[in-house]
Parts: structure tokens; sequence; C-alpha cells
């Protein structure tokens, strides 16, 4: 039986399996992979974002909670940084989730970013699809910890929380670009401490201030203080008010056209690249352009346009 | 493109009360190049080994210091084989005594490290024990 059937019949091995093969890039996991895709888009799809420390594990450890209490099957991908230099990591966002370890109706992944930019690792939409297929009916996947420009969340899931904490900045911090533009839902962690309400303000200043980026749906700023469970009800009831938005407005045609072109060009780009890749690695093309440039012979823009003509006929113009 | 790159798990089961040396050790091992899931203090064997299945870990490493080693680790091991997971390599290290060791070799545990080894002979011992899922 393949890899992808016993999925779709709920093995954890099999996918925790499949997970591994497709971090890797393994062309079997591809396969699988179509095996599994019409078997996808049920799951209600919920990104964790924003700074390190914030507390998103110990928040999504709580909304795991609440879903599970709901009877809802909860799949779990949590992020950490790869370093750089080793290409080693702790994943550590497990630590706050481990009462959930051994549930059957929670499947917990951690993964590394392995050099991938924008707050998740490439395979992220994948494993999100592996625990959709396998029955999940909740999947929240949690960033790594972001700071300002890391919002590939936004096209992987249906609702995006930015967890913030009191005293991270003025608010000069909350009117420039990037993640503050991107939260569905805002949530002031942490709430216990002294400038939380400054915080919450400062937010639902901007906030106001923001044109509507999707009209129709009004951002709301909460308060939490996830590791005594507090204010976790409230989110719950934002995500399933978000949730229902989606739907009753139709605005979920135009996450999922958005997210559908996203996910197809990143595919073809990465499979255009490898291919080219690949090719110019194995006929020494690779080598005599990087020898080329050393001297000022060649030009990158040129060595391009040429390999590009000679293996797709294409390029120049 | 493909690399398969070494996962992991390193936590502490039972109620020891720091996990210090652990930490030196995930560290250890992310400095090796491996993905370390580190799961923490306070687990109960089926944690870890739940755990160890959902992440698809090459290699378990648990650190004990509370003298319950004799009935956690060979519980790791049991449940290993009853989920068909006795494939991953797990070891141990800790304030073990000697007497113990045999037992514990012989319960699954494929070795035990005691106070003194060095963060790199463990990475060694690693990198010739454990292989990478092919």
């Amino acid at each position: 039986m393949s890899l992808a059937e016993r999925v779709l019949q709920g093995e954890v091995r099999a996918a925790a399996r499949l997970m591994r093969d497709i971090d890797d890039g393994l062309r079997s996991a591809v396969d699988e992979l179509k095996l599994l895709y019409p078997h996808t888009g049920s799951a209600y799809v919920i990104g964790i974002t924003g700074p390190p420390g914030a507390g998103k594990s110990t928040l999504v450890d709580q909304l795991t909670a609440a879903y599970r209490k709901q009877g809802k099957r909860v799949g779990i991908v949590a992020v950490d940084p790869t370093s750089p230099f080793t290409g080693g990591a702790i994943l550590g966002d497990r630590i706050r989730m481990n009462r959930h370890a051994d549930d059957d109706g929670v499947f917990i992944r951690s993964l590394a970013t392995r050099g991938h930019l924008g707050g998740i690792s490439r395979s992220t939409g994948d494993v999100v699809n592996v625990l959709d297929a396998m029955g999940m009916e909740v999947v929240i996947i949690e960033t790594v910890g972001v700071g300002q420009d890391e919002i590939d969340i936004v096209r992987m899931a249906h609702t995006t929380v930015v967890v913030m904490v009191p005293g991270l900045g003025d608010d000069i911090q909350a009117i420039k670009a990037g993640i503050l533009e991107i939260g569905d839902v805002f949530v002031v962690n942490k709430a216990d401490r002294d400038e939380a309400d400054r915080t919450v303000r400062d937010l639902a200043v901007m906030l106001e201030m923001n044109p509507d980026k999707d009209r129709g749906w009004r951002p709301k700023v909460l308060k939490t203080e996830a590791s005594r469970n507090r204010g976790i009800e409230e989110l719950v009831s934002e995500l399933e008010a978000h949730r229902q938005y989606l739907h009753s407005s139709g605005a979920i045609n135009h996450f999922l056209e958005e997210k559908n072109a996203s996910l197809f060009l990143d595919i073809l780009k990465e499979r255009l690249f490898a291919e080219v890749y690949g090719h110019i690695h194995v006929n020494g093309r690779f080598r005599a352009v990087m020898e080329g440039m050393m001297t000022r012979r060649t030009d990158p823009y040129t060595a391009v346009e040429e390999i590009l003509a000679e293996r797709f006929g294409i390029g120049k113009g | 493109m493909a690399e398969r790159k070494l996962r992991i798990l390193v936590g502490k089961p039972g109620l020891d009360g720091h996990d210090r040396g652990a930490k030196i050790i995930a560290r250890a091992f992310r400095d090796a190049g491996f993905e370390v899931i580190y799961t923490g203090l306070h687990q109960t064997p089926e944690q870890i080994v739940s755990a160890a299945i959902q992440e698809d870990v090459d290699c378990i490493g648990l650190s004990i210091l509370s003298g319950a080693h004799n009935t956690l680790l060979p519980r790791v091991s049991d449940l290993l084989k009853e989920k068909q997971a006795d494939d991953i390599v797990f070891f141990a290290g800790g304030v073990i005594p000697a007497d113990d060791i045999p037992g514990l070799k012989s319960a699954g545990i494929k070795e035990v490290f005691t106070p003194g080894t060095s963060t790199e002979d463990l990475v060694n011992w690693v990198r010739e024990n454990v292989r990478p899922r092919a």
C-alpha cells in the first residue's frame, strides 16, 4: 500500500514518514502528494505568527485544548529556524504542547525553516495537506518568531492571528508595513503586563487607519494570558466568526484563488529551476559561467538568456 | 536536491528538576547539523514515543538523573517495539550506576552515557551509529 493510501486511513507513522520525505525533497513524495491532493481542502487552517517569545506556542497549546473540547481533531505544524551556519536546528515548540502528545486526536509536527525565508518552511503547505488528508479538522501553523516582513502565512491560513506582547515599541512600529497588515485577528498576549492596554490601543488606532484591506471584516484586538488560559474562549469565537465571514461574504473564493495561484507558481518555479540547474551542473556550463564572471568576460544576464534559449528555445527579448 | 537530514529527539523522562545538561546536548547536536526536537522536562514514556513517531526521528536521546532509569527507559523501549518503531536508535545518559547498564542494554537501550562524557564523543557516537532513514 502506498504511503498516501495509509495516510488516508489515518495511519500516523505513514503520515510522519511522508512529511519527512516532503521535507527532504524526495521525488517519491511528489507522487504521494498527487494522490492526496483530491482529498484535501476540508481542514480549517489557522496561522499563528508574531515575534519570538510572544507566547505563540502556549497559545497554540490552549487553542488545541479548546478545539479538542469541541471534539475536533487538530493538526499542528510548528516552525523554528535552521542555523545558517551549521544547518542544524532546535525545534522546541513541542515543549509547550506536550500534554497533547499522547492524544490520538492531535498530531504535532515540528519543521525547520531549512533556509527558507518568509516565516515558514518550503514544505509547510504540503505538510498541511497531509494533515488535512488524514482527517484533521483544524490545522494550526505556528510560524517562526517573525519581525516585520515574514508574511508567507497569509497564503496558507484561512485566518491569520498576529500575536503581540506589551512593550515591544512605540506606536510608530504599529504603522509600518508588514506583519501588522496581515492579521485577521490581533492578540495582545501576556496581557497582565503594565503596558498591555496601551499596546491594545496602539494596535486599535493602527487598524482604524487601515483603508480596509478587506471590506466587511474588521480585525479586532483581543487580550490573552495564554499561560493562564485567559481570553482563549474569546479568541476561539473570534476565529469562528472569521471563518463564517469567509464563507458568508464569498471572501473564501478570493483567498483560494490567491492560495492556489501561489502554490502552483511556487511548484512551477521550483521545478523549472531544478530542471535548468541540474542541466547546467551536469554539462559544465555552471562552472564555465562562474569562470567567465570572475574575469568579467561573461555577464550573468547574457549567460541566463543563452541557457534558457538552449534549453527551451526561449530567452532573448 | 534531496538531502536526508538527521532528526533526533532529546528529552527528559520523569521527575528530574532541571534540564541544563539536556539543553547543552541539544545545542551540541544542533551545531553538528542535526534537527533536534527538544521536548523538555517531565515527559512520560508514552509522550516521548508518540512525539518520536509523529516527528519521524532517527534517534532518541534521553537524559535522566532521578534514579528511575530502570523503570522509565525500558518502558520507552517496550513502547517503541509495541508501535513497531524500534528502528529508532535509542540511547540514554545521566547518573546511572555501572551495575545497571548491562540490564538497560539488554532492554534495548543501544548505549548508556555516564557523567564526564564530552559532547564531542556524543556527536561522534551518533554519527557512527545513526543514519538518517534511507
